[in-house]
């Protein structure tokens, strides 16, 4: 389009970018440096003449195998797996059921329901954990992964929802008009012409929703006691530091592999999880 | 249970309307009910409303009640109007948090907007291996806040901090910088993890917001004379504020009501100086156990909250009624 001369693509496109990409990818790379460097390098004086602080010279498993035999990591791996598998699949199913309502039918109070539930999107969860907690105590809920798996909807399904509406209003309504002439419910309509259209849809908030559990924090922290019910980011930050010792080439070991699922699934559904990104935050 | 109703609903649908059809001659009270639009939409929203009143509506109504008691782990409290509102107002680590949040949330988001508007422009062109940089680029943002915050804070170590030794190596500065040991730095370091976070968010979103900006627009501009600040300035900018907006509301939201990349990176140390509205009411409120003055101190989020919320709703409603 605009011909621009070389050094003003380094100026202003190849430099700024390569510092973006650099500032980005660091942490994660001193992360992965920090979990195979043995101990005897790793608490060395910062003004060490013989610091290699970038590289190591030899690479150690050693925090890994620490990390697997000696701590319950691995059961953490599954309990935040269970937990957003499950806390997903039932928002993805009230968020469906409710986006489709909300998107299609006619009803009185349609206006006020659309508008509280996208007023409990924008509810933050460190709003209301003192009282929460109370209430799993009393529902004797807590330290099981049940009250994650309830209490994660309360900010998935918003989201879920609002995505999802979003989605079918984009679906031609003659679909179902078809659909219907041709002799199919309303509620028949709606499970096997418009859902199966919206599969796109449900990919992107089923991921979305599932790196959002998996990343939640403060319920997790506040639910969960038992250093074997915990999941991977409560974990890591109350059972990897003993005291006040920070056992750093283990908690970077931890941080990587919890990091690398919630990665893995982003990585194969890319396109997904911008959409969903994207279409979080659309009207 | 498959049907070929999805493939035959397409031209021969107007014939088939004639033809008596077996489920419409003997309708099931079931299917007759939910053809009523009203039944039906309360059937499918039933679900979700009856989780997120448990969750969410009858939660916010114990806050309120707490927050109005002198509850506290064990021990069921009386009603104590506001005192504990007046309380948490008094004491001056409340102040220090409250004044941290507000100062928090205004640097981080200004940082993540202009280095996100930046960073998407950057993205917007053509360039070989864009897809891979912008993959990678959201890194942060999904990977679990609280493990990437350890990463940060073993980078910001007293002892050991790789950014002390390369500003050292630099020759900027001949004595450690005190991280995370001292209040102000604290702080900053909080900004910038947050930064670093939610940047991706912001570049991402608006990316979305500049694909969808005609290229013809920028070429009539250059065609008219106008430089590259002034093509931003007059056309890209008025066509991406509705989404820069929206984006701005969600990230204010999330980043006043943080909570664990305070936890993780200072904890709301040294002697209380970096402490957040939710850091300081889960200390009094869960480390304490005083459940009454913590859910008081979260509820100052309260009117915040209501304002973004609300200004959020009625630029909606603008968009909409335009």
């Amino acid at each position: 389009m605009l011909i621009e001369p070389k050094w003003k693509r380094w100026v202003y496109f190849y430099i700024p970018l390569t510092v973006f990409v650099v500032g980005t990818l660091f942490p994660f790379y001193w992360m992965l440096i920090t979990a195979i460097r043995p101990d005897a390098e790793l608490y060395r004086s910062w003004r060490a003449a013989s610091n290699t602080p970038f590289w190591t010279l030899q690479p150690t498993l050693e925090h890994f195998q620490d990390l697997m035999a000696k701590t319950t990591f691995p059961q953490w791996l599954w309990n935040t797996f269970f937990i957003a598998v499950a806390s997903t699949a039932i928002s993805l199913f009230c968020g469906l059921l409710a986006g489709y309502a909300l998107a299609r039918l006619r009803f009185p109070m349609a206006g006020t329901v659309g508008t509280s539930i996208f007023v409990t999107y924008l509810v933050p969860p460190t709003l209301l954990f003192i009282p929460l907690a109370n209430i799993i105590r009393t529902f004797r809920l807590g330290d099981t992964p049940w009250a994650l798996i309830l209490t994660y909807p309360t900010f998935l399904i918003p989201f879920c929802t609002w995505l999802l509406m979003g989605y079918f209003k984009t679906i031609p309504k003659e679909l179902e008009e078809c659909a219907r002439i041709d002799g199919a419910t309303r509620f028949g309509a709606m499970l096997r012409i418009i859902f199966p259209i919206a599969v796109p849809g449900i990919l992107s908030a089923g991921i979305f929703a599932f790196t959002l559990s998996w990343n939640e924090f403060i319920y997790a922290l506040i639910f969960l006691s038992s250093p074997e019910r915990k999941t991977v980011p409560v974990g890591v930050v109350s059972e990897l530091i003993r005291g006040d010792i920070y056992f750093w080439g283990q908690l970077m070991a931890g941080a990587l592999l919890g990091s690398i699922p919630v990665a893995l699934v982003y990585s194969f559904f890319v396109e997904y999880y911008v959409a969903g990104l994207t279409g979080s935050v659309k009207g | 249970m498959k049907r070929p109703i999805a493939g035959g609903a397409g031209s021969a649908a107007g014939l088939e309307v004639v033809l008596p059809h077996p489920r419409t001659t003997r309708p099931q009270r079931l299917t007759r009910f939910l053809e009523s639009e009203r039944a039906l939409a309360a059937l499918l929203l039933a679900p979700t409303v009856l989780i997120l009143s448990t969750f969410i509506a009858y939660p916010f109504i114990m806050g309120v009640w707490l927050s109005l008691s002198s509850t506290s782990v064990g021990n069921v409290g009386e009603f104590v109007g506001f005192k504990n509102f007046a309380k948490a107002w008094n004491d001056s680590i409340f102040r220090t948090a409250f004044g941290n949040t507000f100062y928090y949330t205004f640097w981080a988001t200004i940082f993540k907007l202009t280095l996100g508007m930046w960073l998407a422009l950057l993205l917007n062109r053509r360039f070989r291996g864009k897809r891979i940089v912008r993959a990678s680029m959201l890194l942060p943002f999904i990977v679990p806040t609280v493990l990437s915050t350890f990463a940060w804070r073993w980078m910001f170590d007293p002892t050991f901090s790789v950014l002390n030794w390369l500003l050292y190596r630099a020759d900027l500065i001949t004595t450690k910088l005190p991280f995370l040991s001292d209040g102000v730095y604290g702080m900053w370091c909080a900004i910038v993890v947050n930064t670093w976070r939610g940047m991706p968010f912001f570049a991402i979103t608006l990316l979305a917001g500049l694909q969808t900006i005609n290229p013809d627009l920028h070429e009539a501009a250059s065609l008219d004379g106008a430089n590259g600040w002034q093509r931003f300035w007059h056309v890209t900018w008025p066509l991406l504020k509705p989404v820069t907006v929206v984006v701005v509301v969600f990230s204010v939201i999330q980043t006043f009501s943080d909570f664990q990349l305070i936890y993780v990176l200072t904890g709301g140390g040294p002697a209380n100086s970096t402490h957040l509205l939710a850091t300081y009411a889960y200390q009094v409120g869960v480390a304490t156990g005083l459940l009454g003055e913590g859910a008081a101190i979260s509820l100052f989020m309260l009117p915040v909250l209501f304002v973004v919320v609300w200004l959020q709703l009625r630029y909606l409603r603008r968009m909409e009624g335009a």
